[in-house]
């Protein structure tokens, strides 16, 4: 994986002095909360509901074991001994004092890390694939780019000031796992005719209050030519962009609203100016450089594992797990496993300090020291050989981190919601729990199969519920919390924005209806077909039908 | 309100102009409005003149008559505002505008050293400031991966030797 440099180095220890004096200033009261906030906001500090929150950028979602045992550290001497991993492959810190954040930001740069742009109108940590490097569908390694772009984000003078968050994610294989088009910016990386590496650039998706698939704005730009390519592209927006309403300020909106034909030609004539300037184009002396990091690691020469069958045969807890969380590797011998953090009835996205150090030790001794983060908040080791499953079963069991739900309706994606965000209008987290409770049982599970459920506490969406096969977005109704159901959105590369089934549902009546729109998908399902696909064949009259029936 | 440039507080020599106020000698910055409606009797004047622009009001509009203007003042009417970032790399890097830019408006204390790289050159700042907030702004971070209009070396230079000097050069120099 990607190491500093001495120069990426400094201008992460440059910005920790930086705001070790800005805090200073604002706790002897020379800068007061007005004044600190827009300076905290570039640090992503920020104060929620019951006290600040510090959200750390883990860039595509790749860490060493010595970073994840940094954030176990923190976690365990600066808040309450354990954090939450976000979709957009953050963690944060729930409960850490002002005063120490300088030391946080000191201890994360000693392991290469920050808090750089994980707030603020700027553009954010980029995302990845989390089967990066390990899935054979891909064409390159996707963190290669993702880096290359974290380095030209970092603290771009021009692009610190946007109307709005930017989002950037990238993938470099035709399954997307990565949400592209439900980004800002999404980038799929294939292979042209010749074997040439091509980027298509699709630009103005999102979700929050107005959800959009993103457009194919770009279509095979050079590699060299990528940051040129970025640049004009955020150019364009950063002039044209609304600044008038805070809703309509995203560059969906623009895109919406010119079209994607008038935005392909405003880029392609900006692209044409700032490529002339030359200054952006990619050497491929750094495209080398960076490449050599993320060259595969020492994989033995292996053949699929003989003794896997008869492990599974006795132990129809490891066979469940192998079945549900282990999905196949490019290498003969390897496996990628998902490690959950989605235990039933549990707070999906939290690890505990304990758990932090033990995925680190796993990974050093059986995955080539890497881990990685997904937007769907579980963690991932990419590189266990075979042999290695059962053992790693054991010691994740042992810890509470064996569920078997990977893909499940049970692995729910939910935002933080009422119980810690200050924008929420409802909680997530109790309305996660009580699916998961319900549905608890793993035959059930996976009987059902693939079943996206994700949930948001309000129409911001982190929760990506606009995404979820089927979406929760709580809402409020005159001071009580109520959830709105939406079904058949997707986030993969037939991404689509979920639709709203009706009127919304009181707290304790979300798992009878996710019930009941399950049944009638098991009843109405044909052979093969997964809840979305049955879905999209009958379209939403059936489910509508069925979830007010009895009002 | 206090004026910065080359790192010391400057006499501001110009004078703001209403749309409805006559025109008086010396020095004057008016709007791209009276620019358009006045250019001649403006250009005729024998004094410097400058130009300030709104923040929806891209320089690209200006053209070549961008070279008549000593002075190109970029209005930010909030900190979250952020299209003179752009307005200035425009002017510095395809128009070429080789006078002074300077920011006016609210700008907070860590947007300095952002404006400057952009190649804002000229900086109006609250009564109160302190001349060496100013200069530690400018040089609390000193390497930077991006290109930009003060043509500083980038960390992808200095990492493969490419540039010739790893000097802040003030492209604005006059
Ligand atoms: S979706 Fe709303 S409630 Fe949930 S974390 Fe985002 S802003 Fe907060």
């Amino acid at each position: 994986m990607y190491r500093y440099d001495e120069f990426d180095q400094k201008i992460v220890d440059e910005r920790v002095e930086q705001f070790r004096g800005q805090v200073a200033r604002r706790l002897t009261g020379e800068l007061n909360e007005d004044q600190f906030k827009p300076l905290r906001l570039m640090n992503g500090l920020y104060l929620q509901l019951h006290a600040y929150m510090l959200r750390v950028a883990i860039p595509y979602g790749t860490l060493s074991s010595r970073q994840l045992r940094m954030l176990a550290h923190i976690a365990r001497k600066y808040d309450k001994d354990y954090a939450h991993f976000t979709t957009r492959q953050n963690l944060q810190y729930n409960w850490p004092k002002l005063a120490d954040i300088p030391d946080i930001l000191a201890d994360l740069a000693t392991v290469e890390m920050h808090a750089i742009q994980t707030s603020g109108n700027c553009i954010r940590n980029v995302t990845s694939d989390h089967f990066a490097g390990a899935s054979a569908d891909e064409v390159d390694d996707p963190r290669v780019w993702s880096e290359i772009i974290r380095q030209w984000s970092t603290f771009h003078p021009e692009f610190s000031f946007l109307p709005r968050k930017f989002k950037i994610a990238v993938t470099a294989a035709p399954k997307d796992r990565a949400a592209i088009k439900v980004h800002d910016i999404g980038i799929v990386i294939r292979r042209d005719a010749s074997g040439t590496l091509a980027f298509d650039v699709y630009v103005g998706g999102g979700q929050g209050r107005t959800p959009f698939v993103a457009h194919l704005i770009g279509e095979g730009i050079q590699a060299g030519d990528l940051l040129a390519y970025l640049e004009a592209t955020m150019r364009v927006y950063n002039q044209y962009g609304r600044r008038d309403n805070l809703y309509k300020a995203r560059i969906k909106i623009l895109v919406h609203q010119i079209g994607p034909e008038e935005m392909r030609k405003q880029v392609a004539a900006e692209f044409v100016e700032v490529k002339a300037q030359g200054a952006l184009a990619l050497p491929q002396a750094e495209i080398d450089r960076i490449q050599a990091y993320f060259a595969a690691p020492a994989f033995e020469t292996l053949r699929d594992d003989a003794l896997l069958a008869q492990q599974k045969a006795q132990n129809k807890a490891f066979a469940a797990w192998h079945d549900i969380n282990v999905s196949p590797h490019k290498m003969p011998g390897y496996a990628i496993v998902t490690i959950s953090l989605k235990p039933i009835g549990g707070v999906p996205g939290d690890a505990s300090a304990d758990q932090m150090d033990l995925v680190a030790d796993l990974a050093e001794t059986l995955s080539f020291d890497e881990i990685r983060v997904s937007h769907e908040q579980n963690l991932v080791l990419a590189h266990v050989k075979q042999s290695d499953l059962l053992v790693l079963w054991q010691k994740l069991d042992a810890a509470g981190l064996a569920t078997a739900n990977y893909g499940l309706i049970t692995d729910i994606i939910a935002c933080p919601g009422l119980d810690y965000c200050d924008l929420a209008n409802a909680r997530s987290i109790n309305v996660a729990q009580a699916v998961s409770k319900r549905f608890a049982d793993l035959d059930r599970q996976r009987n059902i199969g693939e079943l996206k459920l994700k949930i948001s506490g309000c129409i911001n969406a982190c929760g990506h519920h606009h995404v979820g096969h089927i979406g929760v977005l709580g809402v409020d109704k005159k001071g009580v919390e109520f959830y709105q159901i939406t079904l058949g959105g997707s986030g993969d590369e037939t991404a689509s924005i979920g639709d709203i089934i009706g009127p919304a549902f009181a707290e304790n009546e979300v798992a009878d209806a996710v019930e009941s729109l399950v049944d009638l998908y098991l009843n109405l399902r044909q052979p093969g077909e997964r809840f979305l696909d049955t879905y999209r064949r009958t379209g939403i009259q059936p489910f509508r039908e069925k979830l007010y029936a009895a009002h | 309100m206090p004026l910065i440039k080359n790192n010391e507080f400057v006499d501001n020599a110009f004078r703001h102009i209403a749309d409805e106020e006559a025109l008086p000698d010396g020095a004057i910055v008016v709007s791209l409005k009276r620019w358009h409606a006045e250019r001649d009797a403006l250009m005729a004047r024998n004094a410097p003149i400058a130009l300030r622009l709104s923040s929806d009001q891209s320089p690209e509009a200006i053209g070549a008559d961008v070279h008549h203007f000593a002075m190109i003042e970029l209005e930010f009417p909030k900190f979250k505002d952020g299209r003179g970032y752009s307005w200035a790399r425009l002017l510095r890097q395809r128009l070429n505008f080789k006078g002074e830019i300077r920011a006016s408006g609210d700008v907070l204390r860590d947007q300095w050293l952002f404006m400057s790289r952009c190649g804002i050159d000229a900086f109006e700042v609250d009564p109160g400031t302190r001349i060496e907030d100013f200069r530690t702004a400018l040089t609390e971070q000193t390497v930077f991966y991006q290109p930009a209009s003060d043509r500083v070396a980038t960390v992808l230079e200095l990492r493969h030797k490419t540039h010739s000097s790893s000097q802040r050069a003030s492209v604005a120099a006059e």
